[in-house]
């Protein structure tokens, strides 16, 4: 055995008290500093997004003509999104009430709406008429509705690795935390988009 | 408002309440567009009263009490928490028994298992080790409890010193060439980072076998 204490430290006196910096505790704290990071993304998308309709005075009508938004095509993905969070719900119920069956069910339904969502996206960036040069409304929505999509890529990319631990017979009614992490996240990814539709598309 | 990042059920909550807001902004808007903004404004209010109104008492904080003479030895190990020159190490700091001993075991993952959130095997196999080396120290008169660390161990080191204020922090290792936290510095960063005096043990578990 080779031990050797640390001469340098010889000016230290009792123990030091136990370091917590703020009333809020470590974990909410994370998780506020977190929201924080991503209000202030997606603000500044926002922010665009308002100056350009409210502020811009080239902006008289939104979308500006002769374009136009595909609002049923966006409502009928709302409704495929929002649906993925009864299923991410119904997975995670399931795996706390040991029912297995459910909790694979659910996360691949879940992870297949999400894919139709964001491959509906796709189709719709395909066909919808303009691109990024069209100005600044086009660069917004584009911007806005992008980074929506990614968050969705990531979120389907956790639901992923839920799914494959599900089958792999991972999870039981007392740790099932790789689940419902990935669930609260789902169900942010799917507010921000009820935040996006209504002000991009019906607005 | 429950806080919607506690639980999924929380955050499915919150979801709900948000389509049923928007929904509301949405048909005061096409009503009339100021009446939108006027929903909007009330519908937020509303959430921060109703937020502050029910958030309650926030969560109890534990104040630590050092008794006093009496040492307090965190221990940082993981194969070797059961090596027999950390037990004789820990003893030579608390003569009689007068020691208050946490052990930290951090669960170890490979780098592909800690990002798939598959940490299940590394946690229990820490527990077991943890488990094993307290019964160890308790059954040589010593005041020993402690918990799973997070695997990067200078980490487990500051979650564990958030909550046992330390006098002295033991930490050992495999040997020299076998040791993946000497190749990594561990020592070395676990000395410069924190301002408690730090004891390297050396356990040489292909000796003893």
């Amino acid at each position: 055995m080779s031990a050797h204490a640390e001469a340098a430290h010889e000016h230290h006196h009792g123990p030091p008290a136990a370091n917590q910096s703020s009333r809020v505790s470590p974990a909410v704290l994370g998780m506020l500093l977190f929201i924080a990071s991503e209000a202030m993304l997606f603000g500044s998308f926002f922010a665009v997004l308002f100056f350009d309709r409210v502020v811009n005075p080239a902006t008289t009508q939104w979308p500006p003509p002769p374009f136009e938004f595909p609002v049923f095509v966006a409502g009928v993905n709302t409704c495929i999104l929002v649906t993925s969070s009864f299923t991410m719900h119904w997975a995670v119920q399931s795996i706390r009430k040991n029912d297995r069956a459910g909790l694979k069910a659910g996360l691949v339904l879940t992870i297949l709406l999400g894919a139709a969502f964001l491959i509906t996206q796709m189709v719709e960036y395909a066909h919808i008429g303009f691109n990024t040069s069209d100005g600044a409304f086009a660069s917004t929505f584009f911007g806005l509705t992008g980074l929506h999509g990614a968050h969705v890529f990531i979120g389907l990319s956790l639901l992923t690795f839920a799914a494959i631990r599900s089958f792999r017979g991972h999870y039981s009614p007392e740790h099932y935390h790789g689940v419902e992490i990935p669930g609260i996240y789902w169900h942010f990814v799917d507010v921000m988009w009820i935040v996006v539709y209504t002000v991009v598309y019906l607005l | 408002m429950e806080n919607p990042f506690r639980s999924e059920a929380a955050a499915f909550r919150f979801l709900l309440a948000t389509i049923g807001a928007f929904a509301l902004i949405v048909i005061g808007s096409a009503i009339n567009p100021w009446l939108g903004l006027a929903v909007a404004l009330v519908l937020s209010v509303g959430a921060v009263v109703l937020y502050w109104r029910q958030r309650g008492e926030g969560p109890a904080r534990h104040r630590v009490v050092a008794e006093p003479h009496q040492t307090r030895i965190l221990v940082v190990a993981n194969e070797t928490v059961e090596g027999a020159e950390l037990l004789t190490a820990i003893q030579a700091r608390a003569p009689g028994g007068a020691a208050e001993v946490y052990v930290v075991c951090p669960a170890l993952n490979s780098k592909l298992r800690h990002w798939t959130s598959d940490e299940d095997g590394a946690r229990g196999a820490a527990q077991s080790r943890l488990d094993r080396s307290l019964v160890r120290l308790g059954d040589a008169g010593l005041d020993a409890r402690g918990e799973v660390g997070d695997a990067d161990p200078v980490q487990a080191v500051e979650d564990a010193l958030r909550v046992f204020g330390a006098d002295e922090i033991v930490l050992s290792t495999h040997p020299e060439g076998r040791s993946h936290w000497l190749e990594r510095g561990v020592v070395d960063a676990v000395r410069e980072r924190f301002d408690v005096p730090l004891t390297h043990v050396v356990v040489d578990l292909e000796r003893v076998s």
